[in-house]
């Protein structure tokens, strides 16, 4: 069996999925999120890869570096503000982030 | 094209870019004393950025082999976002100074000038690459202004939130760029529209529908406003109105662009969506306000609902409607900072803020021109006739008529009743209830002439602006429709 772009597509969809599922249904550790968020963004890319090699355009690996450099950038910011955040409530629990409601 | 023409019509971003940079640098060597030095520089450079699209940035067209666009439609928008973030630097320092104790720290400007750079290429991208590059320029800075007074606890929530919750919006858009990669085999708009004009597969369907969710994210449209209530509220207020204001019209720019200039030839599958935002928002944002008791939260579910009357514009798909956005989000962002700046003069005794809508109470008796101004800015949310706000509505349900979308303009203006009657009960709390302590006054001319110049805007006063509006937004709407 050859692998084609199919393959690629369904293991992305499921990681995408994957990476939703774990934002929604976790309930334990922020830390989780942000992995569930990197994972999100990485069946992204992996789309983006396998479409480039099928269709044989670069563009969409061009667009793959753009997503890992932003991904990087966002990965920073999201533990910075994870750390403040630690540091006035002393918990990262996600049923703990409830300050504001309504 | 040489390069320099290129960068000639870039030239807004370029001059934000530099100088935030240079701003940055000024930061590290002067400290937090030079904040407030910091801070006008910056309006001078968001100023600058304005003057800068007289030239080609505003009539240039396309740009770097097509990744940039600098056409009306983008300059009509960059003036906007670039006022709404300069207001959003100016009312910052007094208030930083007055609750947090010390200072703003001189990077509060530089962060608004970085966001700034980025909604500029939002709303100026016609290619996917740009509109990514753009959409995270901006949500990278927002999310740290989110959460700038660190020793809060609600800051910092709020911060977070709206990092797991546009970072999740930020996925899903770009699953859907995937998606339309693949299928149509470009990034760029118009070989986007081309893909859309063939056969339709069931991938380019799939791409649409998630770039419009990761697109709603961002203007916080129903179903994907959860985060707004909560970041409004716990964001610094000053923070709160610059993201009321500034970035909602730069989603909308770029929703806009997004649905003309990209998936134009696939208007009838993308109304349904818009149509279904649009309603929803609308009687979320009315009905979901009603209990609310915090005056920031109450203008969250505002401004979720006054986003769902501008895609009501959207939903249209013709000049009209586009032009209706434009004029929707001018008079918007002038009721939204006009509210905000009042919100920023609500402070007891010791200077800390209050939020709560009951402290309002007797404002009428205690500070009559405060409460003639937010009289005026809630009536004219509602969309009371002799005021602007009634005007903007006006605009955005004519082009839906004109479209042919009767049952849209009849349930929309139906639920709006709805909305008038929060914004009302604000009105009611002011007039008619028993006075509660006056709030402190303040000493800043400059807020004070702000609220007044946005209270004559929204006021009678500015249908004086109307043909001068209306022909500027008519030629920034005819600018995405080439062909007619």
């Amino acid at each position: 069996m050859t692998i084609g772009l199919i393959h690629y597509l369904v293991v992305a969809a499921i990681l995408f999925t994957m990476g939703v599922l774990g934002i929604f249904l976790n309930r334990k550790n922020l830390i989780v999120i942000l992995m569930a968020i990197e994972l999100i963004l990485l069946a992204v890319n992996l789309n983006l890869v396998a479409f480039s090699a099928y269709l044989h355009d670069l563009v969409g690996q061009i667009f793959a570096m753009f997503v890992l450099t932003v991904a990087a950038g966002e990965a920073a910011i999201g533990l910075a503000i994870l750390v403040i955040y630690f540091r006035g409530r002393g918990t990262i629990a996600v049923d703990d982030v409830n300050r504001m409601k309504g | 094209m040489d390069y320099a023409a290129n960068l000639a019509m870039t030239l807004p971003e370029l001059i934000l870019g530099a100088g935030a940079i240079i701003l940055m640098l000024v930061a590290a060597w002067g400290g937090p004393a030079s904040t407030r030095a910091i801070s006008w520089a910056a309006v001078a450079i968001l100023a600058g950025a304005c003057l800068a699209l007289i030239g080609p940035a505003s009539y240039g067209g396309a740009a770097f082999d097509g990744l940039y666009r600098a056409d009306a439609f983008a300059a009509f928008a960059k003036v906007l976002i670039f006022i709404a973030a300069a207001v959003g630097i100016i009312m910052a320092p007094d208030f930083f100074e007055r609750t947090h104790g010390d200072d703003l720290r001189p990077e509060y400007p530089v962060l608004i000038l970085l966001s700034a750079a980025g909604m500029g290429l939002m709303v100026s991208a016609s290619d996917m690459l740009t509109l990514y590059v753009g959409l995270e320029l901006q949500s990278l800075a927002a999310y740290v202004l989110a959460s700038f007074m660190r020793r809060d606890t609600r800051s910092a929530e709020a911060g977070l939130k709206y990092f797991v919750l546009g970072a999740l919006a930020s996925g899903i858009l770009l699953y859907g760029i995937s998606l339309v990669y693949g299928f149509s085999g470009t990034t760029l708009f118009s070989g986007i529209a081309a893909a859309y004009a063939g056969p339709q597969s069931l991938g380019l369907l799939f791409g649409l529908v998630f770039v419009f969710a990761g697109i709603a994210f961002k203007i916080s449209a129903v179903p994907f406003h959860m985060w707004t209530p909560d970041v409004y509220e716990g964001a610094p207020t000053p923070v709160t109105a610059f993201f009321a204001s500034a970035p909602k019209v730069a989603a909308m720019g770029l929703a806009v662009r997004v649905a003309v200039e990209a998936m134009g030839p696939a208007t009838d599958q993308w109304r349904q969506i818009v149509i279904f935002a649009a309603l929803a928002s609308i009687v979320l944002g009315a009905v979901a306000a009603i209990g609310q008791t915090n005056i920031k939260r109450l203008l969250a579910y505002s401004s979720i609902n006054n986003v769902g009357f501008a895609l009501v514009g959207l939903a249209a798909g013709t000049p009209e409607g586009v032009s209706g956005v434009l004029i929707y989000m001018t008079i918007y962002i002038a009721m939204t900072l006009g509210s905000f700046l009042i919100v920023l003069q609500m402070r007891g005794e010791d200077g800390q803020p209050i939020e709560s809508i009951a402290a309002l109470s007797g404002m009428s008796r205690t500070r009559p021109g405060l409460a003639a101004a937010l009289a005026i800015f809630m009536f004219s949310l509602a969309g009371i006739p002799p005021l602007f706000g009634f005007y903007a509505k006006f605009a955005v349900f004519d082009a839906a008529v004109r479209a042919g979308l009767f049952p849209l303009a009849v349930v929309g203006i139906a639920a709006s009743t709805i909305g008038a009657y929060y914004y009302l009960r604000v009105v009611k709390t002011m007039y008619f209830d028993e006075p509660a302590p006056a709030f402190v006054k303040g000493n800043s001319p400059i807020e004070g002439g702000l609220i007044a110049l946005t209270a004559a805007f929204v006021s009678p006063l500015g249908y004086l602006a109307i043909p001068l509006l209306g022909g500027w937004t008519m030629s920034a709407a005819h600018a995405l429709f080439p062909a007619i």
